[in-house]
């Protein structure tokens, strides 16, 4: 049943993501070259609802449907990890068109090519792990 | 019913799918859980026994089952959506992109989700198709966990709440995908 939750809000997310064509390359293409608003306007309202969301449920100490409460957990302070992951993320983001939602949404999708891009994911995640402590962070 | 589907079936616009996301974060939130879709891959690792290569593996994956779930239903939401809510009209791209693709020869923009030239298996034995598909998706995934997180994680979690790593990491996020955009695709692109 937990699940079944999950996977919902999961279908819900991949259904937002193609709708919105959030998994287009050309329209993170675009919004790289800063010729239209629309990535703009869908990262921007989406921060700007979840700044003020997260503000009311810390205020009002709103809970989880099992009644704990909702915690957030403070990202470790750093600079250099964030800027150069950052940057890293930043050029095969510009390059595959795809974070990793639309990478999911692209093959359910029928692009069945992006699971390259996802297995290149992996194994860059998997390199990661292995450099990890030779990494300034 | 018929007409839903026709009205479901349209782009939607930036002020409809920003508040979606947002609400798909808060559904999360209300079930207890963190929306960060990059922790898959770190999870896939794990289940296939990475951490006998190293200790960042070395955690009860089985916690994070419910995240696995969640991106398998993002793959079934991208199947409905492109099976059943499929729009007739291209992308509507603004016309500069599409004229500066054309001189990147890349024809037909916007005529489907990704430039087929390049998102097709014949393209993954080409130079430049290698170069997007193989080394595109190695620096999403290093750089995904380097950050701690992607778009999803910091662009959205992170600066819903307040986060100063999270504005840092997006700050990083836009310096890449600049200097990719503007002067190593051009270069990537024509290969």
């Amino acid at each position: 049943m937990k699940y079944l939750t999950y996977l919902s809000i999961g279908t819900l997310f991949g259904i937002i993501m193609t709708k919105s064509q959030a998994i287009s390359w050309y329209r993170i293409y675009e919004m790289f070259r800063f010729d239209s608003f629309h990535m703009y306007g869908i990262i921007g309202s989406a921060v700007t609802l979840g700044v003020i969301s997260v503000y009311l449920i810390k205020k009002f100490k709103l809970r989880t449907s099992a009644g704990d409460p909702i915690a957030f957990t403070p990202k470790n302070k750093s600079i250099p990890r964030y800027l150069y992951g950052g940057i890293i993320f930043g050029l095969g983001w510009a390059l595959t068109g795809a974070c990793p939602g639309p990478m999911y949404t692209l093959i359910g999708g029928g692009f069945s090519v992006i699971l390259v891009v996802l297995f290149s994911a992996i194994l860059g995640t998997l390199a990661y792990g292995m450099l990890r402590k030779r990494l300034p962070h | 019913m018929e007409q839903l589907i026709e009205w479901l079936s349209q782009p939607w616009p930036w002020n409809v799918a920003g508040p979606l996301i947002t609400l798909t974060m808060l559904l999360l939130l209300f079930v207890g859980k963190s929306f960060g879709v990059s922790d898959t891959l770190r999870t896939t690792c794990a289940i296939g026994g990475a951490s006998r290569v190293s200790d960042f593996f070395d955690f009860d994956w089985r916690k994070q089952t419910w995240n696995i779930v969640f991106v398998l239903g993002a793959v079934l939401g991208g199947f409905i959506a492109s099976t059943w809510l499929q729009q007739p009209e291209p992308i509507p791209l603004a016309q500069d992109t599409v004229l500066k693709l054309q001189e990147l020869g890349i024809n037909n923009a916007g005529e489907d989700y990704l430039p087929v030239e390049i998102f097709s298996w014949e393209s993954l034995l080409t130079l430049r198709g290698f170069v997007v598909l193989v080394l595109g998706g190695f620096l999403v995934g290093f750089g995904a966990r380097y950050a701690g997180g992607c778009t999803s994680g910091h662009a959205i979690s992170g600066l819903s709440n307040l986060q100063l790593p999270s504005l840092i990491a997006v700050i990083g996020f836009f310096i890449g995908g600049l200097v990719m955009t503007y002067f190593l695709l051009p270069v990537i692109l024509t290969l």
